[in-house]
């Protein structure tokens, strides 16, 4: 899904400077623990987030992250801006909470990030190999 | 492949806005006299294998002339005609200073084969074609190209061009404690490292996701301490070395959701316990080792023919 289009579902807007909005995202996901954003996210995620400060941004780089929506209509500190510009990541901003946002793009086609063996392991010794 | 294409053609757009018109342009230009012939004109065409020139007169231009206005002259039998009647008086110019993109966008709109181009002082200084603006734009493309190439070369060719039984290359980074502004760095400057060594994008990420959870760690927990990558051919060892306090229980340490971090920490989107289980789940082998009071030595080794999924 283009980020025009994300824009375009979301109502949202554009924080950083100088965006390609035909940039490609493969897939989203929903969270504010940055370890989590590590452990289940691929490269070409969107990201959608209500935590603003500039970690999420190293967070993002680190794990891939092609563009970040703020959520709860959250706007960045400029500390954040800045490092974002500087590390090419587009960052945007939604007036809907993290579960509108996710709904209104999900809804529309963007798939999930799928499931992830670290959780699924444990998963299946809780319940499904118990009998 | 939509996907390539939508790229080059932005690197291209990039360019346009990137190079100046006077970057582009013929600088040696043609000119001829109002005086000439059209006759004489066609000569200067033919010899110089160009399909039109500036006017000018006495220094200054006046008007541009071109093989159009050349064949209608022909179809009239006005070949004794001068190019000052010919002509087009007061042509539309472009600045050399200007970005490339405003010629681009000035062909298109009028269609004219060729715009003068002229100094912020009105002087003449080139001549430019739509053949100008694509060379202009390949010969930058190859430089780029070049660069990128040279960049690799010096890169990933490194272990086959070093000749010894071993061959290691060791990559450290300092780790301030509880400099949140900076943290992130060390994770980042070996990720750039890496990418440029040539390794696969799936194993730096493991890398990154690795010692990015492992330099917070540092950043929160300890009083400082420091990032060594050592790559060989076929994987990276990355130790992660603190001066303390050191984790009284390493085994809880590892459980997922365990966490020791305090409230400030958790408002930031860390310490939710999932750190070490993330090394863990990202690394091939892991060893954790710590003593209270000394410190803690993480070391994990990935391989880069990816033994473990992502």
């Amino acid at each position: 899904m283009k980020l025009r289009k994300v824009l375009e579902l979301i109502e949202g807007k554009l924080i950083t400077k100088n965006v390609d909005l035909n940039q490609e995202v493969q897939m989203g996901c929903g969270a504010d623990l940055m370890s989590d954003v590590l452990a289940f996210t691929h490269e070409g995620t969107l990201l959608m987030s209500g935590l603003t400060n500039p970690q999420v941004v190293r967070t993002a780089e680190m794990a891939g992250i092609k563009a970040i929506v703020f959520v709860r209509g959250k706007i960045p500190p400029s500390e954040t801006v800045a490092l974002a510009e500087e590390k090419g990541i587009p960052l945007l901003a939604s007036k809907y909470t993290m579960f509108e946002t996710c709904g209104r793009l999900y809804q529309a086609g963007l798939p999930s990030c799928g499931l992830f063996e670290l959780t699924l392991r444990r998963w299946r010794e809780a319940f499904e190999n118990k009998g | 492949m939509e996907q390539r294409t939508a790229k080059e053609i932005t690197k291209l757009q990039e360019l346009a806005y990137e190079l100046k018109v006077g970057q582009a342009m013929t600088k040696e230009v043609i000119t001829v006299s109002p005086y000439s012939t059209m006759a004489e004109f066609m000569e200067v065409l033919r010899v110089n294998r160009i399909s039109g020139t500036p006017v000018l007169e006495e220094g200054r231009m006046i008007g541009i002339v071109s093989i159009e206005d050349l064949i209608k002259a022909l179809a009239a039998g006005e070949l004794n005609a001068t190019v000052g009647e010919k002509m087009t008086p007061n042509p539309v110019t472009l600045y050399a200073d200007e970005p490339l993109v405003h010629a681009v966008s000035k062909f298109s709109e009028l269609r004219f084969g060729r715009f003068p181009v002229i100094n912020r002082a009105g002087e003449l200084v080139g001549i430019i074609t739509q053949g100008d603006i694509a060379r202009a734009m390949l010969r930058r493309l190859e430089v780029d190209y070049h660069e990128e190439e040279i960049h690799r070369y010096r890169a990933s060719h490194i272990f086959e061009d070093i000749i010894a039984d071993e061959i290691a290359l060791v990559f450290g980074y300092r780790v301030a404690a509880r400099d949140f502004e900076r943290a992130g760095e060390a994770s980042s400057g070996l990720k750039r490292t890496l990418s440029r060594l040539g390794i696969h994008p799936r194993v730096i990420r493991r890398v990154a996701v690795a010692t990015y959870e492992a330099e917070m760690n540092i950043v929160i927990y300890t009083d400082g301490g420091e990032i060594v990558a050592e790559v060989r051919p076929g994987r990276i060892r990355i130790e992660a070395l603190d001066k303390g306090p050191g984790i009284p229980d390493i085994e809880q340490a590892m459980q997922p959701g365990f966490s020791t971090a305090p409230e400030w920490v958790r408002e930031m989107g860390f310490g939710a316990g999932m750190g070490l289980p993330n090394i863990q789940a990202s690394a091939d082998e892991m060893k954790l080792e710590s003593t209270v009071g000394v410190g803690t030595h993480l070391d994990i080794i990935i391989y880069f023919d990816e033994r473990k999924g992502t």
